[in-house]
């Protein structure tokens, strides 16, 4: 093993260019990646706030008693969809009305806004069908006047959300056969540089899993520094984007060191495609 | 120790390259393979070492059998064997030590044994002087006594040589001849490819002539399998 790895590491100085290369090659595949996972990142956060404010309003309507709103409440408070459920009086729903729509504050009187009843709803319920049904379910209560979640708005909000993740995925998926191919190639050319060395190892008795380790240790190396260095990569330009264009945010924690054992993984499993296709081709 | 038993190889692209070869090498022997260039003697070798495998037949070199191994029998036996080409195969970017070390680490020998060792066998084919050269800073009679030191790195029981002097001159042509001798004097067998047929009928030694995939002659047919010790002394100067 410690021959392995110091084989392994005197490749990078027997041959710093293609090391360099090979480095640079997996960094900026995955630095493509990166950015678009940055865009589709942030597009998603931005969905996520626009779909927090999806929310059923039910009217009710006048002289209903405490209790009876108080019982819709805590029925309502129990559907599973639910994440808050909220009493609005007229008195607050009048306040509101007075601090939105400020110019028009004194044209709003006392008790001409109806209290109603907020739900807000679970991720993941938010979709256009769920909506209608706990609307529907809602709705059954007689003190209910009227009930309104802004159908078409959310009809669009989540046509919009699918189309984001199916472009999402496609181009996700795109840019990481991309990368793959661009890191395998250039993992095969550093193999193929060293094929007389290869070659030589077999003639004097090395055994294929002698032969494969330095090269495996190598491609983690070559992949796990890319990794990092794609990182840093999007790292800047994430600080460029943040001074002159928008205000974005960066990956978490647990994606950057997914990113980077992205990176080791494809070196590694590069690697050893690379040279056991060539072992079996010599 | 060698043993070919009818072997046939067919090449998918160039054809027959071997027809119904039969022969065998005894411990110890000196052969020399002989014959026209695409004749079949590197094919032979090549069996030899497992590098390829027979279409037909059963090539058994040291008690593996081209008919029954598995490929992890493969490094076990080159382990046995030493090779030597003629373009010598040695790493450029590694100096003489390294090169014939690197034979010693890939087999798993203690460090600590393998610097000794490489000395030895650096002395042995006279390059002590010359350890830490590359390989671009040596004639060619030197590379290829580095590559012989390699080749002897694990002790082989024979010694496997593609044309090894075909690239060198008269005088370091004989210089490695002997110290093929020499390595045969001490018990290695020494099997030689070569066009050099003055080298050969000089050194009195067994030859195998192929032609044609075919062999031709063999000078042990008839008169049994001569021994290194019959085998006459060739000067050198080098």
């Amino acid at each position: 093993m410690r021959l392995a790895i110091r084989e392994a590491l005197l490749a990078f100085r027997r041959a710093p260019m293609l090391s360099a290369l090979s480095i640079t090659t997996i960094a900026f595949s995955l630095f493509a990646f990166g950015l678009f996972g940055l865009v589709a990142l942030n597009i998603r956060n931005a969905l996520r706030t626009v779909e927090d404010r999806v929310e059923i309003r039910a009217f009710i309507a006048d002289g209903t008693g405490t209790e009876a709103t108080a019982a819709a409440l805590g029925d309502i408070g129990a559907f599973p969809e639910a994440a808050s459920v909220r009493l609005v009086t007229q008195t607050q729903a009048l306040d509101r009305a007075r601090r939105e729509l400020g110019e028009f504050s004194d044209v709003f009187e006392e008790g001409i806004l109806p209290a109603s009843i907020e739900v807000r709803l679970k991720p993941g319920f938010r979709d256009p069908a769920t909506v209608r049904a706990v609307a529907k379910r809602i709705e059954v209560y007689d003190f209910i006047d009227d009930i309104r979640f802004g159908e078409e708005w959310v009809e669009k909000l989540h046509r919009l959300r699918n189309i984001a993740t199916l472009a999402g995925v496609a181009l996700g998926l795109t840019f990481a056969i991309v990368a793959i191919i661009i890191i395998g190639s250039t993992i095969r050319m550093a193999v193929m540089a060293r094929s007389r060395e290869i070659s030589i190892m077999r003639l004097v008795g090395a055994t294929n899993g002698f032969i494969r380790a330095p090269f495996l240790i190598e491609g983690f190396l070559k992949g796990t520094l890319g990794g990092m260095l794609a990182l840093v990569l999007a790292w800047v330009a994430l600080a460029v984007i943040n001074r002159f264009v928008v205000q974005a945010s960066f990956f978490e924690p647990w994606m950057e060191a997914g990113g980077v054992l992205a990176g080791a993984s494809i070196g590694l499993v590069g690697s050893a495609l690379s040279v056991g296709r060539h072992l079996r081709r010599v | 120790m060698i043993r070919f038993s009818h072997v046939h190889k067919l090449f998918a692209r160039t054809g027959a390259a071997l027809q119904d070869v039969s022969f065998q090498v005894n411990k110890g022997e000196f052969v020399f393979i002989t014959g026209p260039s695409g004749a079949g003697k590197s094919t032979i070798l090549k069996l030899c070492f497992f590098d390829e495998r027979p279409s037909q037949g059963e090539v058994k070199v040291y008690g593996t059998s081209s008919a029954t191994y598995r490929e992890a029998d493969v490094p076990k036996l080159r382990r046995r064997l030493g090779v030597v080409f003629q373009d010598f195969r040695l790493l450029e970017d590694r100096n003489v030590e390294a090169n014939v070390a690197f034979a010693l680490e890939v087999t798993g020998t203690p460090s600590t044994q393998i610097g000794p060792r490489v000395m030895r066998l650096l002395s042995q084919v006279g390059l002590s002087a010359k350890a830490t050269a590359l390989p671009r800073e040596l004639s060619g009679g030197e590379q290829q006594r580095v590559a012989v030191a390699r080749a002897l790195a694990n002790d082989p029981v024979a010694l496997i040589a593609d044309e090894p002097t075909g690239n060198l001159d008269e005088r370091a042509t004989r210089g490695i001849f002997q110290l093929f001798r020499d390595i045969n004097a001490s018990g290695t067998a020494v099997l030689m490819a070569t066009h050099d047929l003055d080298l050969v009928r000089r050194s009195g030694c067994r030859t195998i002539e192929v032609n044609r995939g075919q062999v031709v002659f063999d000078s042990a047919a008839d008169g049994g399998f001569r021994t290194s010790g019959a085998s006459p002394e060739v000067e050198t100067d080098e």
